[in-house]
């Protein structure tokens, strides 16, 4: 232990700026430390969590504070844990899909498609072509309101509060419509092994299309007030510059990878469901900033919005959404391994499963964005920021502790 | 930065002039979404507590509670399903898997209570707002989790089978038999309704799990005859079969006879291979070696007693033998299925008739317990005119005939008069036998027939033609065949059975010439041996027995089977002859004491 009674940390000797010339995964730069005297009384430490606005759940960070200047990070979570991986062992398959969509707020459906894709694969069960559609649909519109509420996270981080407020209003939106096709509001539990639950519900593109536009003049007004603001600007500029050299050693995925310049993006890379016969671009940016990552997220935004309507528009009209599988109560799904992964609003997601051939997984093991962004990353990129700023950088590294501690 | 960046932002100020997003009171003005998962509902008319419900419900949410007014039935544990909100996390696996569609899930979402109990409720019991709501969640056909279609047996063609008495179901080759054992719930809702409660549920998933020699054990705990029920048992677990609901029963049966047939060769080994009998001093004579005596010998020789079984005929087996034809139960199954009885040590003496060669008195001297179990062997003649005419048979001694080994010439065309199994059987022999036209006569409709429905379809796809609502009145004879006088009958009353009675139709009647007419309308007890002792027998010459105990007005003499109720199934005989093993049993060790 490096902190507590101990009176002297350790942090990495070069500094911030000199460390993306030898990195090296077999080299890294976080093993060669030197140690803060934390009895000069030149240093304080404080705890930013795990109750705190700026770290979007539950999640602690142990900084070692310089006056403003932070020096050290540890990143700490537990405090969220429900052991899923674990529960799955003694779920059978089809019981486990009401609890993978827990493992993630904001983004449920996304846990579910991998969930359900994976068994799938597994198993050898073929999902109807307009299942694969559904899916695709609701990927988006979570993906959709999902990063308007990081949207408004991150704004509300450089104290813009406004912006949370509207963004969290037209979630609800969105939530209404998800109720509408799923039948839940947060946990849908609409995507299961062998397709989906229902059918659209009539006349659900005329009332889609209103929230969508909805949420286009919703980001007009975030243009404005966010990303044309001076001091949101000023601060976010410049700061919390991820190196592209960094995007591969720590596993960095998403928008945060696209807005270093690295065109990561499992939708196109990996095409899944019916995303090769979507027509859309990958968003790259370059300054690998907040605020490139903050306005990279508004475009993705914006781009799914595009993405539902292709969806509703070319998604066939008639024919089953649901496959018949195996008496669930006995299902064997065939021995063997798979790695399924899918783009979340925070970056790749995937779910490695092992089937032992018998009624129960093996094992589950959820990949998701925060873990990588939100750990090891994180704790490098706080050194020689402003504690004013570390709440908009975690933000801005799209951090969803539940989904750390799955 | 330029001045833009500056003022921009205050356009937020325009926001306040915006009608504000949030509901002004949401408790009263906003409903769920019309398919929204909220609080359940439960038709507890439709639902039958088979409790997969609970089975499947991943956070444990639901209980099986007992319930008033819904009580305890065959097909219906009289349990209903209690969620506890505190756990329900509303993924409705619960209403997708339930067998027969009574839970779904209404809008509502709003529930305030002080009373944390009442988080937990019994839908549909408990008076809620939403009980019976339109609205919410309710199970496609699609969503059903379930397979409703039964994997069917293969079975020799109408047309080949018509040529003969060869047994006509082939038998589940192993991957129909796993795809239907993964059809079973587990429910055991079966269990109650088998006369002699057989765990179904575990030897079925026996065969899930390829442990064929637990399947076997697990057979015989409750049935020694396990592999001709296999092939004709009624079935009682199929009609109560919770999948029947919503399509067809498992294939109970086939799945019995899908254990049988792989284990018959190591059978013996099987039960037995290693487990001695620990001799008792006491013996038990039984009184018939049909499916009843030798069950109770089964039973009573396992726990060590001497067991002797006395049979009229020379080959034990009773109705089994002599009531149902090779095509559905090949004698060589149930010869061997007897030896495995023998096998234990249960001796069998055949040819001896009691009353007649040993008087039932001196069974009684000689034994500590005896057993009556002669069954309802005696079939039933109508009571109308001509009944003695050549060409007219009965049922039962026709099946007899047959069994023995003969083949009566019955002309080309042959009515048979009755809708009960035996008629069935005494029909599609006469096909057999190789009648062009076979029709069945029967006074009700096909409703009220006793016989299995599926005994009725494979009678008509081996073209037998059905006259319902006729019964002959007269019988005549002819220079060649038989002319059978008929009247037509309508439905009146429903009588003591519940079934409507029939009333002849005034004027309805007509004739129609056959070769030969075969009664098949129902079966009698012999109970003769027991005249001139003091055994109580009823009007309707069965033995009257305590219902509990099947023991009769005398001490230590029970009887069970067909000769206590009357004529019934095989499986009920068999329940009564594990029934009788273990009361005989629980007597002399009584008597011992």
């Amino acid at each position: 232990m490096k902190s507590g009674a101990s009176s002297a940390i350790t942090v990495p000797t070069e500094a911030h700026s000199d460390r993306t010339d030898r990195l090296s995964p077999w080299n890294p730069f976080w093993a060669r430390e030197t140690e803060l005297d934390l009895d000069s009384g030149r240093y304080v430490k404080i705890w930013q969590g795990p109750q705190h606005p700026g770290v979007t759940g539950n999640m602690a960070l142990e900084v070692t504070l310089e006056g403003d200047v932070v020096r050290d990070c540890k990143t700490h979570i537990g405090y969220l844990h429900r052991g899923f991986e674990k529960l799955m062992e003694r779920r059978k398959w089809i019981q486990c899909f009401p609890i993978v969509c827990r493992i993630c707020v904001p983004e449920p459906d996304t846990n579910e498609y991998l969930f359900a894709a994976g068994v799938e694969e597994l198993s050898g069960v073929e999902i109807p072509v307009k299942a694969a559609w559904l899916r695709a649909l609701v990927l988006e519109m979570i993906r959709v309101a999902s990063m308007t509420m990081g949207l408004g996270g991150q704004a509300g981080a450089y104290g813009l509060g406004i912006v949370g407020q509207w963004a969290v209003v037209h979630r609800d939106y969105m939530l209404d419509l998800f109720e509408e096709l799923t039948g839940g509001r947060v946990y849908h539990m609409y995507i299961l092994p062998g397709g989906v639950r229902q059918d659209l519900p009539e006349g659900f593109s005329g009332r889609m299309e209103k929230v969508l536009r909805m949420f286009e003049n919703l980001i007009v007004d975030i243009e404005k007030v966010m990303f044309d603001n001076a001091v949101f600007k000023a601060r976010t500029k410049g700061s919390g510059v991820l190196p592209r050299e960094w995007v591969e050693p720590f596993g960095v995925t998403g928008t945060t990878a696209r807005a270093a310049g690295v065109p990561l993006d499992v939708r196109k890379d990996n095409p899944y469901l019916i995303y090769d016969q979507l027509d859309f671009e990958k968003i790259v940016g370059g300054e690998s900033d907040i605020y490139e990552r903050a306005f990279l997220r508004k475009e993705e935004i914006l781009m799914s919005i595009r993405l539902i309507r292709q969806i509703l528009k070319r998604m066939p009209g008639e024919g089953p959404v649901r496959r018949k599988l195996p008496n669930v109560l006995h299902w064997q799904v065939q021995a063997g391994e798979t790695y399924v992964r899918a783009e979340s609003g925070r970056g790749e997601m995937g779910y490695y499963m092992v089937s032992d051939g018998g009624e129960y997984p093996r094992r589950v093991h959820v990949r998701g964005a925060s873990y990588t962004h939100a750990m090891a990353l994180l704790e490098q990129m706080a050194r020689g920021q402003s504690i004013a700023d570390i709440a908009g950088l975690m933000v801005s590294l799209q951090t969803c502790p539940p989904e750390i501690e799955r | 930065m330029s001045l833009k960046d500056v003022i921009s932002p205050f356009y937020a100020w325009k926001k306040t002039l915006d009608k504000p997003y949030t509901i002004k009171n949401p408790i009263a003005e906003r409903e769920g979404a019309e398919r929204y998962r909220g609080f359940h509902t439960n038709d507890v008319e439709k639902c039958i507590g088979c409790g997969t419900c609970e089975e499947i419900c991943q956070n444990e949410a639901i209980d099986m509670v007992p319930v008033q007014g819904a009580d305890p039935q065959r097909g219906d544990s009289g349990l209903r399903p209690k969620i506890d909100y505190g756990r329900c996390c509303w993924c409705a696996l619960c209403v997708d898997v339930c067998p027969t569609g009574s839970l779904g899930m209404s809008n509502e979402y709003k529930w305030v209570t002080p009373d944390a109990e009442e988080y937990g409720f019994i839908p549909g019991v408990d008076i809620k707002p939403w009980n019976g709501a339109e609205k919410g969640y309710k199970r496609s056909d699609e969503a059903w989790l379930l397979r409703p279609g039964l994997k069917n047996m293969p079975v020799v063609e109408p047309e080949e089978r018509r040529q003969t008495f060869d047994e006509m179901a082939l038998g589940y080759n192993d991957n129909l038999a796993l795809l239907e054992a993964n059809r079973c719930l587990e429910c055991g809702i079966c269990v109650e309704a088998c006369p002699t409660h057989m765990d179904i549920p575990q030897y079925i998933k026996a065969i899930r799990e390829n442990r064929l020699e637990d399947g076997l054990q697990i057979l015989y705990d409750t049935n020694p005859f396990s592999e001709s029920c296999g092939r004709i048992c009624t079935a009682h677990c199929q009609d109560a079969c919770a999948m029947a609901h919503n399509g067809d029963a498992i294939g109970i049966r086939w799945l019995k006879r899908y254990i049988t047939d792989n284990t018959w060769q190591r059978r013996d080994d099987i039960l037995h291979g290693d487990n001695r009998i620990t001799e008792r001093e006491k013996s038990v004579a039984i009184i018939g070696g049909g499916p009843s005596g030798l069950s109770a010998a089964y039973y009573l020789r396992q726990q060590g007693y001497t067991v002797t079984v006395y049979e009229k005929h020379d080959k034990a087996g009773g109705m089994l033998r002599y009531g149902i034809p090779e095509y559905r139960l090949p004698k060589a199954v149930l010869d061997r299925e007897i030896e495995t009885i023998t096998r234990i040590g249960v001796q069998l003496k055949t040819g001896v008739a009691i009353g007649g060669d040993i008087s039932f008195e001196q069974l009684r001297r000689e034994n500590d317990a005896v057993y009556i179990a002669v069954g309802a062997q005696k079939g039933t003649a109508m009571p109308i005119e001509g009944m003695e005419t050549p060409g007219v048979y009965i049922g039962v001694d026709f099946l007899d005939r047959i069994a023995a080994g003969e083949r009566p010439d019955i002309g080309s065309r042959v009515l048979v008069v009755g809708g009960g199994n035996t008629a069935m059987d005494v029909c599609r022999s006469s096909v057999r036998l190789g009648a062009a036209e076979v029709s069945v006569l029967y006074r009700r409709t096909e409703k009220e027939m006793p016989a299995n429905a599926e005994e009725i379809e494979e009678a008509r796809e081996e073209g037998v033609r059905f006259d319902f609502l006729v019964s002959p009145v007269r019988i005549s004879r002819l220079e060649t065949g038989l002319r059978v006088e008929c009247r037509r009958m309508k439905l009146g009353e429903p009588d003591a059975s519940g079934r409507r009675r029939p009333v002849p139709l005034e004027g309805s009647e007509f004739t129609l010439d056959v070769d030969s007419c075969i009664m098949a309308i129902g079966q009698k007890v012999d109970s003769s041996m027991a005249h001139g002792t003091d055994v109580h027998i009823t009007r309707w010459g069965t033995f009257e027995v305590d219902a509990e105990t099947l023991q009769t007005n005398v001490p230590g003499v029970f009887a069970g089977g067909d000769c206590e109720s009357g004529p019934d199934d095989a499986i009920k005989a068999i329940a009564d002859g594990k029934k009788a093993a273990w009361f005989i049993a629980k007597y002399l060790q009584a008597e011992h004491n």
